[in-house]
């Protein structure tokens, strides 16, 4: 069984979210979605026990009702059921809180999601939510975290204080899923630096800005790192597995966003330090629009952007470190929203290329159709994502919307 | 006879701000900041907004849009959009803080990421939602982003109009030309605009109907129709539930009130 919040945690939440509600929601607004996806990997699976392909479904569901206050209460769990990896059939509860909506502050209590950060492809200071890593590669799945989030907007600014007090583990594709480390993961046998495990008490504080062209956010993160250390380790059946190791780290962040003209200017970089050494990492880059290309009303993005990462490649391997992204993003601007990704990640210091495609279109008014494509090319044997290098894959995913 | 001709004369061409010796630069002008201090002080309105897509095939696609706008003093409006539907983008909203002088700031809300995204304004000439409204023409008309010129009087639907051209400002960044709108001369309501691309054909007719007045002062049409002549494509904006004076305030308008926006 992998760690979940202990049931009475949820439950205490809850029972908070329900006594703080001024009163029942009479007609609480019901939305949701179901998606159909089917992954084709190009080659056959390099590790014994993988399936080649898979199948799976997953549930959306919403529940919201605001209050004539403004205040709101929302829930959403999600359920996803694979065919091939045990990991990959998971179930979480994305939200579940109420939002008090005062005249001069609003809190948030209960189980949220929140994201920091500007660039496109690397998201380094995002790190109040933890990644749901078997949902997608890209690190824009998150699992939700519980939380108290008061948040105080000014015309100086806005403070976000927040107090985290239970910890999600990350999710790793199981031993018979691909897009996987060599080594597996076993997160059933995860590890925490601090005695208290996930019940440590985790706090971050934000500051964030618009000055005219530029948006700016600076935080200090003070808790439970949500990127473990992944340790090399020998199980009962003599086999070698991967043990993620949660550190207590300090972290400081800053994200900015700042436009000129048709250019976007983006740029995320934090400041860490725990159990290793003190490290920096960045990402930064640009985006630039050109607006109806060859007279039509198609929209072109260039995307072009660099990360950095000086952590000790020793202790806690990272497939960023030195890597570089170029990125055209297509929006046709029809009336079924068509939209084109294309993506190329190129390691400076290995081989190493990952390029990804995504293309999205609705059909008719509830359907949206998703193709996505990766393929790792030229994986260099040293590099941690050599797991992957037998893993190029196309994705279909078609979703309804009720 | 002939002195008082002469004197009349001298009369017309001394007298400054007379409607006489008004140049058509600044009737036009006239006009434009007329119809803007008519439609000053609204404070606020929310109110919903069918947008109706059609191809020339006649195939049909809506998007249902909440709007929420606030007037700011000495600048442009504040505005929150947040769409209903297509169902995939439930939730999106986008903000927009438009200003009489520079780039308007805008920012997009994405609610399966939780993540606002700063974009570009200079996308002006670029299409809003895959419709034949750009950005341009659903941002709020501050008058400083045209010139003007008064062109003619005319009669349009049975209403005396006048007739004024606009020149776009930023004439870089804007799909046009010029825009040609027809106001009544009673109201200074907007009944017809023109627009002229780049090469200053004629590229799209805005046309409005069923015009309501709000609190005793406000006119809002609440059937809006962009016809693009050069795809065939056309858009529909149906109004419902206006409302002034709600009460909105700079806080209903900030990064976080994208985040709450349901």
């Amino acid at each position: 069984m992998r760690k979940k919040i202990p049931q009475s945690h949820l439950l205490f939440f809850l029972f908070c979210s329900i006594i703080l509600m001024p009163e029942i929601p009479a007609a609480a607004e019901f939305t949701s979605d179901v998606s159909v996806e089917g992954r084709g990997f190009f080659h056959s699976p390099v590790y014994p026990e993988q399936r080649r392909n898979n199948g799976s479904l997953a549930v959306n569901a919403e529940f919201y009702h605001e209050f004539s206050s403004g205040s709101s209460f929302i829930v959403t769990p999600f359920f996803r059921l694979d065919s091939a990896d045990d990991k990959r059939t998971h179930a979480d509860v994305r939200e579940a809180n109420f939002l008090y909506l005062a005249e001069s502050w609003e809190m948030r209590v209960g189980i949220g999601k929140v994201f920091w950060g500007a660039t496109e492809f690397v998201h380094l200071v995002d790190i109040i939510n933890q990644t749901d890593l078997v949902e997608a590669l890209d690190g824009e799945e998150k699992l939700g975290q519980p939380m108290i989030h008061l948040s105080i907007p000014r015309d100086w600014g806005t403070v976000d204080g927040f107090i985290l007090p239970w910890f999600r583990e990350r999710t790793y594709a199981g031993k018979k899923g691909r897009l996987r480390f060599a080594v597996p993961v076993d997160t059933d046998k995860a590890k925490y630096e601090s005695g208290s495990e996930e019940n440590h008490l985790d706090f971050a504080l934000r500051y964030s800005h618009t000055l005219r062209d530029m948006d700016v956010g600076l935080y200090h993160f003070l808790g439970t790192s949500r990127d473990p250390v992944l340790i090399p380790e020998q199980n009962g059946s003599g086999r070698i597995i991967l043990i993620p190791y949660y550190e207590q780290i300090g972290q400081t962040g800053l994200d900015l966003q700042f436009v000129a003209g048709n250019w976007l200017w983006k740029g995320e970089a934090f400041y860490r330090s725990g159990m290793g050494r003190s490290f920096a990492a960045t990402t930064f880059g640009f985006e630039y629009t050109i607006v109806g290309i060859a007279e039509t009303a198609m929209d072109l993005g260039l995307i072009s952007e660099y990360v950095f990462d000086d952590r000790d490649v020793g202790r806690s391997p990272i497939v960023y470190d030195h890597d570089v992204m170029l990125g055209l993003r297509l929006a046709v601007n029809d009336a079924d929203s068509t939209e084109l990704l294309l993506g190329l990640i190129r390691d400076l210091k290995m081989s190493s290329k990952i390029i990804t495609l995504e293309a999205s279109r609705r059909m008719g008014e509830n359907v949206k159709v998703n193709l996505e494509g990766s393929f790792f090319v030229d994986i260099s044997k040293k590099d941690p994502s050599y797991g992957l290098a037998e893993d190029d894959f196309v994705k279909l995913e078609v979703t309804y919307y009720f | 006879m002939r002195f008082f001709l002469l004197f009349f004369m001298c009369l017309l061409f001394c007298y400054p701000a007379g409607c006489f010796g008004e140049s058509p630069e600044e009737k036009g002008l006239d006009i434009a900041l007329e119809a803007d201090l008519r439609d000053a002080g609204f404070m606020d309105f929310t109110a919903d907004m069918l947008m109706v897509l059609r191809n020339k095939h006649g195939r049909e696609s809506k998007r249902e849009i909440r709007i929420r706008t606030f007037e700011v003093e000495n600048d442009g409006d504040k505005s929150l959009l947040i769409f209903d539907t297509p169902r995939d983008v439930k939730g999106t909203a986008f903000l927009s803080f438009s200003h009489k002088v520079g780039d308007d700031d805008q920012w997009l809300y994405l609610p399966a990421l939780k993540r606002v995204k700063r974009i570009s304004s200079r996308n002006k000439s670029g299409s809003f939602m895959g419709s034949e409204f750009a950005y341009e023409d659903i941002a709020s008309l501050e008058v400083e982003k045209y010139t003007y010129t008064f062109l003619r009087e005319e009669t349009y639907e049975g209403r005396d109009c006048f007739v004024n051209g606009s020149y776009p400002v930023d004439l870089k960044n804007s799909g046009y030309t010029r825009l040609v709108s027809w106001r009544d001369k009673d109201e200074y309501r907007l009944w017809k605009v023109e627009y002229y691309d780049r090469k200053n054909t004629h590229l799209k007719t805005l046309t409005f109907k069923d015009y309501e007045q709000y609190l005793g002062k406000y006119w809002r049409a609440a059937d809006m129709e962009m016809v693009n002549h050069q795809n065939g494509k056309s858009t529909k904006l149906l109004w419902t539930n206006y409302q002034f004076k709600t009460g909105l305030t700079d806080r209903n308008f900030d990064k976080n009130s994208l985040k709450r926006a349901k």
